[in-house]
């Protein structure tokens, strides 16, 4: 049975780790594309911080952040910032995911290719933490007792 | 790298798989895979591939244990073999 933790001490530190866990995954994120990192292990952290809330605080509290139910849509969502980037590329002229003809005016095409790694990143780490959370939730379907 | 170190995370790795092979409490089998996967990430961060021992970390000793905790819950705590 998952049940929430009935430790003050857990729930209130967690509570307090979550956001800085989420700003260092967004962190992550943002500068993956030149250290370690990028847009899978950022969408895990982010993921890792709900299950955090889940397991701790209930399903009902955590809800707030993130609802059971949008858990798919979201990580669809994810898949079509990428699969748009790639589109977008082609729509400019080149092949699929080639960033540097991505049709955004007036911008060289070094610029643009972190632009599109940067985009691509986010649409990832959307990706993977909706599917983290997604997976959890069917796993742990009717066996939350808050 | 300092040789020291890294014998010190084999060890860790060899004791930490054996336990959560041989223990009959399946929550604490799952607890002994994520020191095992924390200590990989360790390992891969020694030798330089700091990106794979990042993904390691989260994923290994982060998401896989929350996962085989939430499938624990679908069966017995205790291994009967």
């Amino acid at each position: 049975m998952v049940q929430k933790s009935k430790s003050i001490i857990v729930a209130l530190v967690s509570r307090f780790m979550v956001p800085f866990i989420q700003l260092f995954a967004m962190y992550v994120i943002a500068h993956g594309h030149y250290s370690p990192g990028g847009g899978f292990q950022g969408g895990a952290l982010l993921g890792a911080s709900i299950l955090l809330l889940r397991l701790t605080v209930g399903e009902q509290p955590s809800n707030l952040v993130f609802h059971t139910k949008y858990g798919t849509q979201i990580s669809g969502f994810g898949v079509f910032i990428y699969a748009a980037v790639g589109v977008a590329a082609i729509i400019g002229g080149g092949l699929y995911l080639d960033y540097a003809s991505l049709p955004i005016a007036g911008i060289e095409p070094a610029k643009l290719r972190s632009i599109g790694i940067l985009l691509v990143e986010i649409g990832v780490g959307i990706g993977v933490m909706a599917t983290m959370i997604a997976i959890f939730d069917d796993l742990a379907r009717g066996h939350f007792h808050d | 790298m300092i040789w020291q170190i890294e014998l010190i995370i084999y060890l860790l790795l060899i004791a930490s798989a054996i336990l959560a092979l041989k223990v009959k409490d399946l929550l604490a089998s799952v607890v002994a895979l994520s020191v095992y996967s924390f200590g990989s990430a360790f390992l891969f961060a020694v030798l330089g591939a700091v990106d794979v021992g990042f993904t390691e970390a989260v994923v290994g000793a982060g998401i896989t244990g929350v996962l085989f905790l939430a499938a624990l819950y679908h069966t017995t705590r205790k291994s009967r073999d």
